[in-house]
């Protein structure tokens, strides 16, 4: 890193001495950028000022949240209705949670797209993944503390999941619980673990974004940086960019808190929690809806193992597979843009995990399309079937067979060549220079 | 040419100090909800004013109450006290106040029973000193208070406070 | 070409979504009401919400809690203070705190108290009403899915047992509810207010007054909301286009 010299004496005695000024000017204001990334790029920093908007609200909301079985409805219901812009800040922060995974989603398709996790970036890669479950377990936890139906039951639902494992499966659940129902003690550890998760999360965006720069970002064309001719510095270039998208995107979350703020949610959790009455359906935050879909999937026993503990495994599995995706990708080549088989692949891909979630929010019994001999279970099977087709037999295979198109030779020739793409070309029609 | 030039560099300052006042404004609108929910609620600025029956006090004895979490004073004065209070010199005190200004029946002061120093609560019972005027004397750092409530000596800056209150019946007080 | 194939699945899928669950079971989808506080300038219709106030009071109070309104909230219906503590004055609650010889006392009640509730506890209530719960109101029209029309419906909904179903003790038919058979029995009757406002108190009239004033309990938010929403939007779409401008500006010398 070069050090800077400052005009100003106060910033140069502190750089000086601890060169913070120098770091965040190499690593945020000159950091070299390839020239040509597109509005896909946007999302890491979206979801970096996400969290921070979470944890910002939320430790406002903690403010005025009582963790107690008998309090905890009745304290948000408070903030709803009695605490200044107390209805405003809970929206922000329960929508918010939704748009957190819609970006991070993106996120993470866009590395999906583009081979982002491909050497050197495996283990950004993986420290990204680390980040997907904290923040599952997290959103989890925050969506029991306001103790509706949907609070409980999800909380009982999920939590007995651990009953699957064999032998210890009854000692652990009633070990997360602290008593044999989800009761107060479980409210109270989730409380205590939802607030602190967050900051759990921010180290470990910090070690993402630390790997990020060791290798820099990939690109649309998933060709090494060559030169200087290659990149143009962050600022001004991306934070003007990032700052487009970030407007889109408050627009969007702004459209829910104000318009739509129960859109996403689900009525029954304006149902205080009952231990005693189930709702009749059931189903996660969207955002859970594939996992779940691939949890239900599982009907059958297989050699020793029985269905109930399959399908936990399947579920956790499906985003552990996410941790080996480096190695089961054999192709030398990043950017589906001159993968033209993959590519194809890719969007089946995205397609499948779509379906699922359409499952997830059914009852595996209803008939599909009104065809009585084909449930929605049975859809979720072939989901989920293909979901683990995708990774372990189709990448490892498609990466040896299939022939990529020829690569540019440089960044800064893809660029003023002036080649579009249809897969990223829509969003990169406009403000991309050519 | 240079002109053109500098059109445009003057365009581009333009757009980026807009760009930021917008951010500042932006973020300042964002940043009040986030202060303005530590402010009282709907609830506890809407709390119920509380109703005293003092029937039982007789003069030289006091109680206290308490009207939205804070300590409310009643006393019901002995004449002595009452006329201790109506010969102070005004001129005298720090924070200048008639006491007939601050009750209604000179027989009873009512008062916010908190020291206008630093928050603590002056002794309220028999046995607690009263200080050199003979109303109140603040433990924390000393503050004496006269029998109307009135800062005498001490770190004190003001008074204790008069509430709001109205009498319902000779016997039954309205705080708030 | 792909993309209209995948855009055509999705659509389909979506629509298979949102049609499959009325037909699994026979509850009726609610009537399609248009409510004023629905859309963008959405607000609340006061006179309707206040008759609505009395439709509560006179007939769904005497089993149902509003337990998270205050009687002070009912200002935001353009009531006075003085209306208000005139409407709390008529019930009693429980004071907080016990008198000076330790005792629990009953006293009138006050505007910053909530709703009086008819019941003690759930148990009470359960009792009381051959084992069905009446659920409190406050957020009912948040509770269901779309509260607003489901709760209309279910108030004019009532009919004749269809032929061919059997009776069931002690339920009543109403083919909006899940199942069919609900405990209430039908509660709303012509005339059964008299509004004060002169107003015919038809059962629609009154179904969709007290849906109104429902509403308002369940969502007091909503007008400031989608008034300082609206606000915000101007505010970011501005943003936005300038912040368009900006990148448009820093990218222009990239070539």
């Amino acid at each position: 890193m070069e050090k800077q010299t400052y005009s100003n004496p106060v910033i140069r005695w502190v750089d000086d001495r601890l060169p913070i000024f120098s770091f965040m000017d190499h690593e945020y204001n000159k950091f070299p950028m390839p020239r040509n990334l597109n509005y896909f790029w946007n999302f890491g920093a979206l979801a970096s000022i996400t969290l921070i908007v979470m944890i910002v609200t939320g430790i406002v909301l903690a403010m005025h949240y009582t963790p107690h079985t008998s309090m905890a409805f009745d304290s948000v219901e408070r903030i709803m209705r009695d605490v200044n812009y107390g209805w405003l800040i809970r929206y922000i922060h329960s929508n918010g949670a939704s748009m957190f995974f819609i970006v991070v989603y993106i996120h993470i398709f866009r590395g999906l797209y583009y081979g982002s996790y491909k050497a050197p970036r495996e283990l950004l890669w993986m420290l990204g993944v680390v980040i997907l479950l904290l923040m599952m377990a997290t959103a989890f936890m925050g969506y029991v503390l306001p103790w509706g139906q949907m609070s409980f039951w999800g909380a009982k639902v999920i939590t007995s999941l651990f009953s699957a494992v064999p032998i210890f499966g009854e000692s652990i659940v009633e070990w997360l619980w602290g008593g044999f129902s989800v009761d107060n003690a479980t409210l109270n550890r989730f409380f205590s673990l939802h607030y602190l998760m967050p900051f759990v999360i921010v180290g470990v965006v910090v070690l993402h974004v630390a790997a990020l720069h060791v290798s820099g970002s990939n690109n649309p064309d998933g060709i090494d940086v060559k030169g200087p001719q290659d990149t143009v510095p962050f600022n001004p270039y991306f934070t003007a960019k990032d700052s487009i998208g970030l407007g889109v995107f408050l627009i969007v979350w702004a459209g829910f808190v104000f318009y739509a703020p129960d859109f996403l949610g689900h009525p029954d959790n304006y149902i205080p929690a009952d231990p005693l009455v189930t709702p009749p359906h059931i189903v996660p935050e969207w955002y859970f809806l594939p996992f779940y879909a691939i949890l239900r999937s599982i009907t059958f026993d297989f050699l020793f193992i029985d269905a109930k503990l399959l399908g936990v495994i399947l579920m956790f599995a499906s985003i552990a597979i996410l941790f080996v995706l480096p190695w089961l990708d054999t192709s030398k080549v990043r950017s589906c843009r001159f993968r033209p088989v993959y590519k194809w692949f890719f969007w089946l891909f995205v397609l499948d995990c779509f379906i699922l979630g359409v499952v997830g929010a059914k009852s595996p019994d209803d008939p599909v399309f009104g065809v009585e001999w084909f449930k929605y279970v049975h859809l979720g099977q072939i989901g989920t079937a293909y979901y683990f087709f995708h990774f372990l037999i189709l990448l490892p295979i498609l990466g040896k067979m299939e022939r990529p198109l020829p690569l540019p030779t440089s960044i800064s020739e893809s660029v003023t060549g002036g080649r579009s793409d249809s897969a990223a070309g829509a969003a990169t029609a406009k403000g991309e220079p050519a | 040419m240079a002109d053109s030039h500098a059109d445009d560099e003057n365009r581009r300052e333009f757009l980026y100090l807009a760009a930021g006042a917008m951010g500042a404004v932006g973020a300042a609108a964002f940043a009040w909800p986030l202060i303005d929910q530590m402010n009282p609620a709907a609830d506890v600025l809407a709390l119920a004013s509380t109703e005293v029956d003092i029937s039982a006090l007789e003069p030289g004895q006091a109680i206290t109450v308490k009207w939205r979490g804070q300590p409310i004073f009643i006393r019901r004065r002995t004449q002595q006290e009452i006329e201790e209070a109506a010969a102070v010199d005004l001129a005298s005190l720090r924070d200048p106040e008639a006491d007939a200004e601050r009750v209604q029946k000179s027989e009873w002061l009512i008062v916010n029973g908190t020291c206008t120093h630093l928050g603590c609560v002056p002794g309220n019972r028999v046995s607690d000193r009263k200080g050199e005027y003979g109303g109140w004397f603040c433990p924390c750092h000393g503050s004496h208070y006269d029998t109307s409530g009135r800062i005498r000596k001490g770190p004190a800056p003001t008074n204790l406070v008069v509430p709001p209150y109205e009498f319902l019946t000779d016997t039954q007080i309205k705080i708030g | 070409m792909r993309k209209l194939l995948i855009a055509k699945l999705v659509v389909g899928l979506s629509l298979a979504a949102s049609t499959g669950a009325y037909a699994a079971g026979d509850v009726l989808p609610p009537k399609d009401v248009k409510w004023n506080f629905e859309g963008i300038f959405g607000t609340y219709d006061r006179a309707a919400a206040q008759r609505g106030l009395q439709v509560y009071k006179e007939v769904c109070a005497s089993c149902h809690a509003l337990s998270r309104v205050a009687y002070r909230n009912l200002m935001d219906l353009g009531y006075t203070e003085d209306q208000v503590k005139a409407f709390a004055k008529e019930y009693e609650v429980q004071n907080a705190e016990p008198n000076d010889d330790g005792e629990m006392f009953m006293r009138a009640a006050l505007p910053s108290d909530r709703f009086v509730s008819p019941f003690p506890n759930k148990q009470a209530a359960r009792a009381a009403n051959g084992g069905a719960y009446p659920p409190d109101l406050s957020l009912i029209t948040k509770a269901r899915a779309n509260g607003p029309s489901y709760l209309y419906s279910l108030l004019v909904g009532y009919t004749d047992v269809p032929a061919g179903v059997e009776e069931q003790e002690g339920l009543s038919y109403n083919p909006y509810f899940p199942g069919g058979w609900i405990a209430m029995a039908m509660p709303l009757f012509e005339d059964g207010v008299e509004y004060t406002d002169g107003t015919k108190a038809t059962v629609d009239q009154m179904a969709k007054d007290v849906t109104y004033f429902l509403s308002w309990a369940a969502s007091p938010d909503l007008e400031q909301r989608k008034k300082t929403g609206l606000s915000v939007m101007m505010f970011l779409v501005v943003f936005t286009g300038l912040l368009i401008a900006v990148k448009k500006k820093v990218w222009s010398d990239v070539h």
